[in-house]
């Protein structure tokens, strides 16, 4: 069972952003909210002169070119989306990948500066013809014309989060602050019962 | 009246005893297989699906639905419509009860329960319709004039009085049980307004394959079509539009949303909407929304909204009864209902004239036309009084008679127990008004169309743009939605026209009958007369907007759309100007009111807006923490334990189980900001007031961060993991202040450094571990791997550790409590356990979990600044440190804090303050003055920022800013609060009451 918090040897057990020992589901006809503690996160900022270089070494580690503004890609277990200027987050499984940023600075050097941000964040994804209906009284960004590999920043319930597109109309993935992970799976549940 | 006409009744309470729709005509829109029972001022009705209240009640003879405004007239309604000033009801009770609802567009349903407002005890007998009897007291200005003095009287007499007396519906105080959304859409093409004009711009921009949204506040589709008899395209207006929408409904692309207002424009293409979901029920699901407000992002919008027919002001021509044509050929054909058995019509326009055809094919009988034009047409079946003027009505609670003067000069009453008013027809320009646009005169239909600088990308089609036949707008609305999609590149062709009537314009204007003493009415709502201009111009307010402000005109709920133009047009005569001369008041939205609650949305309650926990909230919660809120941190405050009943002994408690052994507190919420690159070192300098470039690393230090004014704004520690890595750690309140300024001196100020900063705060679950045996505590929680012994890990080291058998985690040697103490973060996953962990490993030593209330005592009593001193008036001289201001290096703020002025010899300096008499509170706020002489604000020496009870002290004690502090330790002086008549005698002594020497710290 990937979508879980597993631990690694240690004795502290871990949680999920929502608190529980697994990832909170939440049903609807036509939308599945899915908590996904189950991804490792690294951002990854080019140096000045270094942006190239900075580049080419993720393009080595990650098997994929870096993505441009507003969108993301993916390759094997790695995901990449645009953040800012020169900045990346990069997403892999948390299994396989917790010391995601030390795999990442490793490959890059000197070239980026790299940190992990595995857990600042949490992420719900959105699944199901039902999708677009609930999002639409979430967030201002236009996702009904967003197709697969886009990847956007937004305000829902006046929390800061990402929104990828993962497949167009159907699957979305909303990435935000862990702290305020019950506000805005709060926001989310309420809405969807609202709308469906 | 006569046996012949029982199937009509117009007096108020006749119907309402037989509960009959006595007034119900043949056919129209309405179901009447589906019958809706509805209650108002508690009587009993019944209407029809389809039906609005005021249909209904029209149909069942009720006229009389509401008092006005300011003098209590009986009134009933003018439209059919949004554009309603009279027919305001309160819609519901208890929590749910709406006032100032427009009776002609509330949606019946089963079970509505509505009331008359703003009477008392009942709508037929309201005993402050005495107003009426001193009108002449009560004219425009009274306010002004009347209760000027005495000033205090305003406030506390006056105000509550008229409040009381003047004023529309009542709000129940209860809690709104329902729910509100907020939305936001996206379109090529926003189509506002679903008459034939937007039906056939919405059809060919569909056809188009356009994104496009059909905005309608109507809960049926059509406009006009649904109240008109033309056909179109060989059908009813009605069925034509009904065929359109169920094609437009085939179309994927096409969003048709009925009972969705349009209620403002605002930049760059957006739109607000307000779409009333679930009023037309009796109460919405739970978990859904009664009404969603919407923001519409609009490539292109074109506005198809009509035009509002205009009354003509004669005396008493606000009685019941007394209607626009328009809307009782609305009520006849649409909703099959009549306002009276008698109907005149009084007009200045052929328009009239269809009003009285429309009513005669449905069987109610026609009095007469009053036509003020000498060549109006004439017609057969009724009698046209060409060149006369309705100059006065009769009639009790309701209309009876109306007044005619003939052409020739004599007089006549007519019968008529309702009169149906034209005095033309009036764009709906305000959408177009919304960004200051200024609508222009267009002489050939009297009225104001969208001119000038109109929101940019908005079209306008229709009546709205002084096209009023159906033919001229399904056309203008077919080709301005082409040319609106030509702009984005979308072609789309002109739909194929269906036939419909085209009648030309044939109006002479004719605002308001000069003859007769009484009031003339010309704004409903707000009770203004013709005389009330009148008075305002002789008073030389003779500017639109201060007659706007001076009579009120055009206030409250409807805006004035029924009355704004008959305001203008007697200004223009008074002044000798032309109509266009004098100017238009500007439109600002909402275009029709707005609930709070939908502005609201779901922010209210707890859900007012998102809170942040930290990692250990479970366990808190679980272990009687009693939170408060911190930069929308829930915060543990205390910890309640069996047998305390007051905070303070919880918080007594932890403090002294800290100072004694060892205290566990949750400091996650502290900023914490990732810096690295090369030039992280020289950032760090810039940033803060004292020099970090060298510091080891492996280590951290306090930091004092400058305002670009010299102001100190945040401090905090920072600690260094690799030459080219530091991690800031800021405040919890001013976090993301510090994020966003550090940002901005990154991109804006020093874009040549190579720096990147990213937030981490809520990555790492961080715990204060404080007291004399945190470091046994710590020893068994750290993996042995890792040496934190006093030499090996001295006060201020950082560094890199495993815990619990290998989990990653950072630890901080920092104390904010004065005691040996440190920081450990470990993934915020892992917090909750980590939590745990130090409990379980802490229970030899008796650990306590400590709150804020904790941490600020044992801040105070250590003499530590936080917030209540970094408030934003003091600087690193105040604060004692001074000496932090590197010279040696440039910061922000750093030029600035030498400004004279804030290096005075008798600065304020940080200090601390003991109760001379043990048991007296210290209190923050508190103002400080020498031993003796005079209490004001020029002997003023300083202010408490802060206190506390310290239990290791068995005194309250304080710390804030004295003139010259440092030099007056052992003065006794004296803090005061005047405004409480408070004061006590403090001495002022060092701000560090535990420790002075930091020994412990350090232990």
């Amino acid at each position: 069972m990937a979508n879980t918090v597993h631990n690694f040897g240690h004795k502290l057990k871990a949680i999920t952003p929502l608190g529980g020992y697994d990832a909170q589901v939440d049903a609807f006809p036509g939308l599945t909210i899915t908590e996904r503690p189950d991804r490792a996160l690294a951002s990854l900022a080019a140096r000045q002169g270094s942006e190239e270089q900075a580049a080419s070494a993720a393009k080595g580690l990650l098997g994929m070119a870096l993505p441009g503004p507003a969108a993301w890609s993916s390759a094997g277990d790695f995901t990449a989306w645009w953040m800012g200027p020169d900045l990346w987050m990069v997403d892999a499984p948390h299994d396989t990948h917790e010391l995601l940023a030390s795999q990442v600075k490793e490959a890059v050097g000197d070239a980026a500066s790299v940190v992990e941000q595995t857990d600042g964040w949490c992420r719900f994804d959105f699944e199901g013809s039902r999708s677009l209906d609930v999002l639409e009284r979430l967030t201002n960004a236009n996702l009904r014309a967003a197709e697969a590999g886009v990847a956007t920043r937004t305000s829902i319930e006046h929390v800061g989060c990402f929104v990828l597109c993962l497949e167009a109309g159907n699957k979305f993935a909303i990435i935000g602050p862990r702290s305020s992970a019950a506000s805005l799976h709060h926001a989310l549940v309420a809405l969807a019962k609202s709308v469906i | 009246m006569n046996a012949g006409s029982m199937a009509f009744r117009t007096d108020a309470t006749v119907g309402a005893k037989r509960g009959a729709q006595v007034n119900r005509l043949d056919g129209g829109l309405v179901n009447s297989s589906q019958v809706m029972n509805f209650t108002f001022d508690g009587k009993k009705f019944q209407g029809y699906e389809g039906d609005t209240l005021a249909s209904a009640l029209l149909a069942n003879g009720v006229r009389l639905m509401g008092r006005s405004f300011k003098y209590h007239r009986p009134r009933g309604p003018l439209t059919a419509g949004s554009e309603e000033p009279n027919a305001l009801v309160e819609l519901r009770s208890g929590g749910r009860q709406e006032p100032n609802t427009r009776a002609t567009v509330a949606e019946l349903y089963d079970g509505l329960e509505a009331n008359s407002q703003n009477r008392w005890p009942s709508l037929e007998r309201d005993f402050m319709s005495i107003n009426d009897r001193f009108s002449n007291f009560l004219t425009a200005g009274f306010y002004y004039k009347t209760f000027m003095w005495p000033a205090a009287f305003w406030e506390k007499l006056y105000e509550p009085i008229i409040r009381k007396a003047a004023g529309l519906g009542s709000i129940s105080f209860e809690d709104d049980p329902d729910a509100y959304d907020k939305g936001f859409l996206h379109c090529d093409l926003l189509v506002i307004g679903a008459g034939p004009a937007g039906l056939s711009a919405a059809l060919t921009a569909g056809h188009a394959g356009a994104q496009v949204i059909l905005a309608e506040e109507d809960f049926l589709l059509g406009g006009r079509l649904n109240a008109e008899t033309h056909e179109v395209g060989g059908m009813s207006g009605s069925d034509w539009a009904a065929n359109t929408q169920a094609e437009l409904a085939t179309m994927s692309n096409v969003r048709i949303m009925p009972r969705t207002t349009i209620i403002g424009a605002y930049d760059h293409g957006i739109y607000g909407a307000v779409e009333r979901v679930a009023d037309h029920v009796i109460a919405p699901e739970a978990g859904k929304a009664r009404q969603i407000l919407w923001r519409i992002y609009s490539k292109r919008a074109l506005l198809c909204v009509g035009s509002t027919e205009r009354p003509i002001a004669f005396e008493n021509n606000d009685r019941p009864g007394v209607m626009l044509a328009g809307a009782v050929r609305s009520y006849a054909n649409r909703w099959a209902a009549t306002p009276g058995e008698y109907v005149a019509v009084f007009t200045n326009n052929d328009d009239g004239h269809r009003t009285a055809s429309d009513l005669m094919a449905k069987g109610v009988k026609v009095t007469a036309i009053i036509d003020t034009r000498a060549d109006a047409p004439q017609m057969s079946s009724v009698e046209v009084l060409a060149g006369a003027q309705v100059i006065d009505t009769k009639g009790r609670l309701g209309l009876e008679w109306a007044q005619v003067r003939l052409a020739n000069g004599m007089t006549r009453d007519i019968r008529c127990d309702a009169l149906a008013v034209s005095g033309g027809w009036n764009p709906n320009v305000h959408l177009t008004c919304h960004q200051r646009g200024k609508p222009a005169w267009r002489e050939d239909i009297a009225a104001f169309v969208p001119a000038g600088e109109i929101p940019t990308g908005m079209s306008v089609a229709g009546a709205a743009n002084g096209d009023f036949s159906t033919a001229a707008a399904l056309r203008t609305g077919t080709e301005g939605a082409v040319a609106a999609l030509s702009d984005l590149g979308i072609t789309a062709t002109a739909a194929d026209l269906p036939e419909a009537e085209d009648a030309p314009i044939n109006v002479t204007p004719f605002w308001f009958v000069k003859e007769g003493k009484g009031r003339a009415w010309l704004d409903q709502q707000n009770d203004v007369t013709v005389k009330d201009v009148k008075l305002a111009h002789q008073e030389n307010f003779k500017s639109v907007e201060h007659l706007k402000r001076y009579t009120t005109l055009g206030m409250a709920t409807d805006q004035g759309k029924t009355s704004n133009m008959g305001g203008l047009a007697i200004m223009a005569e008074l002044a000798g100007k032309q109509i266009p001369e004098v100017g238009t008041t500007i439109f600002r939205p909402p275009y029709t009111p707005v609930s709070f609650g939908v502005m609201a949305g779901r922010s209210s309650g707890k859900e007012f807006r998102p809170t942040r926990l930290t990692p250990s909230h479970k366990w808190a919660s679980e272990h009687g923490a009693t939170f408060v809120e911190v930069g929308q941190w829930m915060r543990a405050q205390w910890f309640t334990r069996k047998g305390e009943t007051h905070w303070r002994q919880s918080v007594d408690r932890e403090v002294v189980q800290t100072r004694k052994s060892v205290g566990v507190c949750d400091v996650t919420t502290l900023g914490k900001i990732d810096v690295q690159g090369k030039d992280a070192a020289e950032f760090m300098n810039k940033i803060y007031a004292n020099a970090f470039a060298k510091l080891p690393v492996g280590k951290v230090r306090y930091g004092l961060m400058l305002r670009e004014d010299g102001i100190a704004y945040d401090d905090g520690t920072a600690a260094r993991f690799a030459e080219d890595h530091y991690v800031v750690t800021t405040t919890t309140a001013n976090a993301v202040v510090v994020y966003r300024n550090m940002e901005f001196a990154r991109q804006c100020l020093y874009p040549d450094l190579d720096v990147q900063l990213i937030s981490t705060t809520e990555a790492w679950a961080q715990f204060a571990v404080a007291g004399p045996n945190a470091r046994k505590l710590l020893q068994k929680v750290v993996d042995s791997d890792y040496d934190i012994s006093n030499e090996a890990f001295p006060f201020m080291a950082c560094g890199e550790v495993t815990v619990a058998g290998g989990c990653r985690a950072r630890l901080f040697r920092i104390s904010f409590s004065g005691e040996l103490a440190y920081e450990i973060a470990v993934p915020t996953r892992y917090g909750d356990a980590m939590m745990q962990t130090l409990m379980e490993a802490g229970e030899e030593f008796d650990v306590v979990p400590y709150g804020t209330e904790a941490l600020g005592v044992m801040r105070i009593e250590k003499g530590h600044a936080a917030g209540n001193e970094l408030n934003g008036t003091t600087s690193a001289l105040n604060l004692g440190m001074g000496k932090m201001v590197s010279k040696k290096k440039d910061c922000i703020g750093n030029v600035m804090s030498e400004r004279a002025g804030m290096n005075t010899d008798d600065a304020l300096k940080l200090v601390g303050f003991k109760p001379v008499k043990n048991t007296d509170q210290v209190l923050a706020g508190a103002h400080l003055m020498n031993a003796t002489g005079e209490v004001n604000a020029k002997t003023d020496q300083g202010y408490i920022t802060s206190a506390c009870y310290s239990p290791i002290l068995g005194s309250s004690i304080g710390i804030g800013f004295l003139k010259n502090g440092d030099t007056r330790k052992g003065e006794t002086i004296r803090a005061v609060n005047p405004l409480e008549g408070k004061e006590i005698q403090v001495q002022v002594v060092s701000a560090h009451f535990v420790d002075p020497e930091g020994e412990r710290l350090r232990g």
